[in-house]
C-alpha cells in the first residue's frame, strides 16, 4: 500500500486527507500491526473492501482454527 | 468423546474390512487391488501385490483351489471370477520379480525340513526376516508333493523357475537328507535355533509324540509349535491321507514362520492373530444396481488367460466396498473419506492442544439429517457424533465464534420484542390449541401464517391460539445447550400463559425439536389437522398435475406425517411423483445442522443433486426446503401454496426471500397480525426501522451473501450521521462508515438522497481496529 490515498476519501469531521500508519488490529486474544489508511487528526481508520473480504478473512478463519 | 466411544465407532464403520475374496483366502491375498492393476493392464504392479502373499504365484495360480471364490459378490450376478488364472496371468505377464534386497541379519538359524509348499513358504518367509535358513529334503529335488501333479497342470520347469527365489535369498537346500526323530532331529537342534518340519502326508510316524502341540489350525489361535518348544511343524503332515489344499499349506507354512519369528524373539506367540486364516468379512457390499455379466472362460487350462482376456475378466471384479451412507451423503463425499476416517479426524480434532483445527468445517458443516444411519448396515451415526462434538467444542472454548453466530443471532431475531407473539384467539380468553407456524414460514410466507390461522380458527377450533418465534433448532445444531435452554425456559413461560395446550406445528423441523427437547408439550402436526378435513381439501381441489414430493429430513421416523401429506397433495388432485430417496430415507435440503450457514458451497451441491432427481414441480412441507430448491432455479411449492395460491405457476418460482427480507416479512407479519386480529399497533415510532434505505436487488444480493442485514446498515448509518465520523469522497458525494456491532464490524458506503440512504456497498470482518478514545460498542 503507498502511502498516498487515491480512493478518493477525506475524514468528514476534519476534512483531512488520509495517510498510512500502522494500526492495531486484534481477534481472540491477538492483535497485529497493520499499515492501513487514517486521518491524522482523528485517527478514524479506513478499512477497504479487499482487505476485510480478503486477507483479513483469511486470518480470522486461522485464528478461529487455532 | 473418548478413546473408548472413538474404538467403537470405527469398529462400526466396515469399509475397511476387508472383500470377502481376501477374507476367504487362507494367506489373504488382496484380490480386490489384485484386479483393479489387471484390469488396468498392469500386470506387473499386480504381480508385485500377488508377491506380497503368496510366494510363488505361477504353482498357486495353476493349482489353488480357490476357497476365496466362494465368497465372491459375482457369484449371483454372473459367477464367482476365475481368480487362480488372474494370477497366474500376474506370474506369466508380470516381470516384477521380487528382488532379494536388502535383510536384516538375525543371527539366528532355523532348519525346515520337508521342501513342499508349507516348507518352502516357511523357508522363503524366514529367510526375507533375516534368518539363517537351511531346508532339507528327503528326494532329489525339491517340491515335495508338487512334483506329482502332471506337467501339464504344473509343468515342472514352472516349479524349478518359482524355486529360484530361494538361491536368491540364500537358503540352504540339502537334497537327498532325511531328517526323523530318531535320525538327525537331535544334532540338528543342537546346530539351530528352532526347527519347521513339513514332510508332507504319512511322514507322522517319523515324529511320534511330537505333534501334540498348539498346532490345529482349526483351533482359533493356532501357533504350530510342537510339544517340543521351538519346533514347529505344519502342512500336509497334520491331515494323515485326507486331502489338503495347496493354499492350505502355504497358509501353514506363513503363519508358522510368524510364530518362529515371534519364537525367536521372544514374543507372544498368540497375541493379535485373531484373523490369521479364513474368516467371514463384516464388509458390506450393496448389490441391488449390480448388472449380470459373462465370465471370461478358461478355453485351455495349460495356457490360461491370455493378456486381453485376463484384463477382460479383472473388470468384472465389483472391487467390493460398503460406503452406503457416502453414495447417499454430499457432506460425507465432500470430505474425501468415509466415516471410520472422518470420526478419527474428529477426535484428534478435539484432542488437540496446540495447532490448527483442521477439522472444525467437517463437525461444523454436517446437516445432522440422519440418512447416513439410515443406510448404515450398523447405524452409524453421523449426526450424533457431530452433534456431540459441537457441544464439546463450545464446552472447550474452541468453537469459532463465526461458525454460527448468524443464524444464532437470526434465531435472537425471531425471540425477540419484534417477531415473538404469544396470544389466546383474539376475543378469547382461553386456548384449545396453539397455531405454532415456526420461524422459518413467517419469514418466507407470513401471509400463509395469516391465512391458516385464519383457517384453523374457522375450521378446526376457534380456541385457537398463536405463538410466533423461533423453536431453538439453531442452537440446538449449533451445539449451544445454554441459547437453547434461554429459548426453552423463555417458551415454557409464555406457553404456560397461554395454559399449555396442544400445539398444532407447521414447520417439520421444529416439530422434531419440540418432540424431542421440549418435554410436556404435546404437538400435533399442521398436516394431520388438514388431512382430517378431506372436504375442506376436495373444495379447494383445482389440479390434475404430477408433483415430486420431498421429504422434510426432520419427518424421517414420523411415517404418519408422510401418510398424511401424501393424502393431502392427493385430495388436492395431484398425483405424487416419489423421489428415489424419499420417507425415512429422504434427503436435507442443505439447510439443516447449518449446514447452509457453515459451507454454502457444499449447501448448493446438496440443493442442486437433490432437485436434479426428478422433472416435475417439487412439493414440500418444509417452507425452507422450498426456498433452497429455488434458490437454485427449481419450480418448488410449498403444501401451503397447493392451499392458498390460485396462481401456482408463479408461486413455483418465487424467489426465495433473502436474510434481511425474511426478518422483515417477521417483524411485520407481527404488526399486521397485532393491528388485524387485536387492534393494537405496537409499532416505535422512534426506532432505526425508520431510517429509509434504497438498495437494489444486485447490492441486496452481494449483503445477503455476506449476511449483512438493513438493520446492520441502519445501525452503522445512525452512528456515522449522528457522530460524523465517517469517510467522505467529495467526488461522488459518497460516504462511507464502519460500526462495530454485536457480532460483527460493519463498513456501509453509501449516500444521502432524497430523505433516504442509497447503498452501493457493504462489508464486514471480525477483527477490531483497536482504538484508544472512541467507543463504538452498540
Amino acid at each position: 500500500m503507498t502511502n498516498k490515498n487515491d480512493s478518493g476519501w477525506m475524514c468528514h469531521n476534519c476534512r483531512r486527507p488520509l495517510q498510512t500508519a500502522k494500526v492495531d488490529i486484534a481477534y481472540l486474544g491477538s492483535a497485529f500491526p497493520v499499515e492501513l489508511f487514517q486521518c491524522t487528526t482523528c485517527g478514524l481508520v479506513l478499512i477497504p473492501e479487499e482487505l476485510a473480504t480478503g486477507r483479513m478473512a483469511e486470518a480470522e478463519k486461522i485464528l478461529e482454527d487455532k | 468423546m473418548d478413546q473408548h466411544t472413538l474404538k467403537e465407532l470405527e469398529d462400526t464403520c466396515i469399509q475397511e474390512c476387508a472383500p470377502p475374496c481376501s477374507a476367504g483366502c487362507p494367506v489373504h491375498v488382496d484380490v480386490r487391488s489384485l484386479n483393479a492393476l489387471i484390469a488396468e493392464g498392469d500386470f506387473s504392479a499386480a504381480l508385485k501385490c500377488l508377491l506380497k502373499k503368496i510366494p510363488f504365484p505361477g504353482i498357486i495360480g495353476r493349482i489353488c483351489d480357490q476357497s476365496c471364490r466362494s465368497a465372491c459378490n459375482r457369484s449371483a450376478s454372473g459367477g464367482a471370477l476365475s481368480i487362480a488364472a488372474l494370477e497366474r496371468a500376474c506370474a506369466d505377464f508380470g516381470d516384477n520379480r521380487m528382488k532379494a534386497g536388502h535383510r536384516p541379519r538375525r543371527n539366528k538359524k532355523v532348519s525346515v525340513i520337508g521342501s513342499g509348499l508349507s516348507g518352502l513358504t516357511t523357508a522363503v518367509d524366514l529367510a526375507k526376516k533375516g534368518y539363517e535358513v537351511t531346508l532339507f529334503e528327503k528326494n532329489t529335488v525339491l517340491g515335495g508333493k508338487l512334483r506329482a501333479f502332471t506337467p501339464e497342470v504344473l509343468p515342472p520347469d514352472i516349479i524349478d523357475r518359482e524355486l529360484s527365489i530361494l538361491s536368491e535369498l540364500n537358503i540352504t537346500v540339502r537334497l537327498n537328507e532325511k531328517v526323523t526323530a530318531r535320525s538327525g532331529l537331535k544334532s540338528l537342534l543342537g546346530s539351530c535355533d528352532a526347527v519347521y518340519i513339513g514332510t508332507g502326508t504319512g511322514s507322522e510316524s517319523d515324529f511320534p509324540n511330537l505333534l501334540t502341540g498348539n498346532m490345529h489350525p482349526a483351533e482359533e489361535i493356532c501357533t504350530y509349535m510342537t510339544s517340543t518348544p521351538g519346533i514347529f511343524a505344519g502342512g500336509s503332515l497334520l491331515y494323515g491321507y485326507r486331502p489338503y489344499p495347496p493354499i492350505h499349506s502355504v497358509a501353514d507354512g506363513r503363519h508358522a514362520a510368524t510364530s518362529l519369528d515371534r519364537y525367536l524373539q521372544g514374543a507372544s506367540l498368540t497375541a493379535s492373530r485373531s484373523q490369521e486364516g479364513v474368516y467371514t468379512s463384516r464388509l458390506y457390499t450393496n448389490l441391488e444396481q449390480v448388472a449380470p455379466c459373462t465370465l471370461v472362460t478358461v478355453d485351455d487350462p495349460a495356457a490360461g488367460y491370455s493378456r486381453e482376456e485376463a484384463l477382460q475378466e479383472a473388470q468384472h471384479c465389483l472391487q467390493c466396498q460398503c460406503l452406503e451412507c457416502v453414495k447417499v451423503c454430499s457432506y460425507l463425499k465432500q470430505h474425501g473419506s468415509y466415516p471410520k476416517k472422518y470420526v478419527r479426524e474428529i477426535y484428534n480434532n478435539l484432542s488437540i492442544v496446540m495447532g490448527a483445527r483442521k477439522s472444525n468445517k467437517l463437525i461444523n458443516s454436517c446437516s445432522l439429517c440422519g440418512l447416513c444411519a439410515e443406510v448404515c448396515p450398523n447405524r452409524l451415526n453421523m449426526e450424533e457424533v457431530c452433534s456431540t462434538a459441537r457441544r464439546t467444542m463450545v464446552d472447550q472454548n474452541r468453537m469459532p465464534p463465526s461458525a454460527h453466530d448468524f443464524p444464532l443471532q437470526d434465531m435472537h431475531f425471531s425471540n425477540g420484542a419484534q417477531c415473538e407473539l404469544s396470544r389466546h384467539a383474539p376475543g378469547t380468553n382461553k386456548s384449545d390449541y396453539i397455531f405454532f407456524p415456526g420461524c422459518q414460514l413467517s419469514a418466507s410466507a407470513p401471509e400463509h401464517v395469516e391465512k391458516t390461522y385464519a383457517l384453523l380458527r374457522t375450521t378446526f377450533s376457534e380456541n385457537t391460539g398463536l405463538m410466533l418465534r423461533c423453536c431453538g433448532a439453531p442452537a440446538d445444531w449449533a451445539g449451544r445447550d445454554d441459547l437453547l435452554s434461554n429459548a426453552r425456559d423463555d417458551f415454557n413461560r409464555r406457553y404456560s400463559e397461554l395454559g399449555r395446550p396442544p400445539l398444532i406445528v407447521a414447520c417439520p423441523s421444529c416439530q422434531r425439536m419440540l418432540s424431542s427437547h421440549f418435554p410436556d408439550v404435546k404437538t400435533i402436526s399442521l398436516w394431520e389437522v388438514l388431512a382430517s378435513d378431506s372436504i375442506q381439501l376436495a373444495q379447494k381441489k383445482s389440479a390434475s398435475s404430477t408433483v415430486a414430493l420431498h421429504d422434510s429430513c426432520a419427518t424421517r421416523h414420523d411415517s404418519a406425517l408422510h401418510e398424511n401429506v401424501r393424502s393431502i397433495v392427493t385430495d388436492l388432485g395431484y398425483t405424487v411423483q416419489e423421489l428415489p430417496l424419499n420417507r425415512e430415507k429422504t434427503e436435507c435440503c442443505g439447510y439443516g445442522g447449518l449446514m447452509w450457514f457453515v459451507d454454502p458451497g457444499l449447501s448448493t451441491t446438496v440443493i442442486d443433486n437433490r432437485i436434479k432427481q426428478a422433472p416435475e414441480e417439487y412439493v414440500t412441507y418444509c417452507s425452507v426446503c422450498r426456498d433452497f430448491f429455488a434458490s437454485r432455479g427449481k419450480r418448488a411449492l410449498h403444501m401451503l401454496d397447493l392451499l392458498f395460491e390460485e396462481d401456482r405457476d408463479s408461486r413455483a418460482s418465487r424467489r426465495a426471500p433473502g436474510s434481511s427480507l425474511r426478518q422483515k416479512n417477521r417483524r411485520q407479519l407481527k404488526t399486521r397480525l397485532l393491528i388485524n386480529l387485536w387492534g393494537e399497533n405496537a409499532a416505535d415510532p422512534k426506532s432505526t426501522i425508520n431510517i429509509r434505505l434504497s438498495i437494489t436487488p444486485e447490492t441486496q444480493e452481494i449483503l445477503d451473501q455476506r449476511y449483512i442485514l438493513d438493520q446492520d446498515i441502519r445501525d452503522v448509518i445512525e452512528y456515522a450521521e449522528k457522530t460524523g465520523r465517517k469517510f467522505t469522497n467529495p467526488d461522488t458525494g459518497r460516504f462511507l462508515a464502519y460500526r462495530k456491532l454485536k457480532r460483527i464490524t460493519c463498513w456501509v458506503e453509501y449516500a444521502c438522497r432524497n430523505a433516504e440512504y442509497v447503498i452501493y456497498n457493504a462489508y464486514s470482518h471480525r477483527m477490531e481496529i483497536v482504538e484508544e478514545n472512541h467507543d463504538q460498542q452498540e
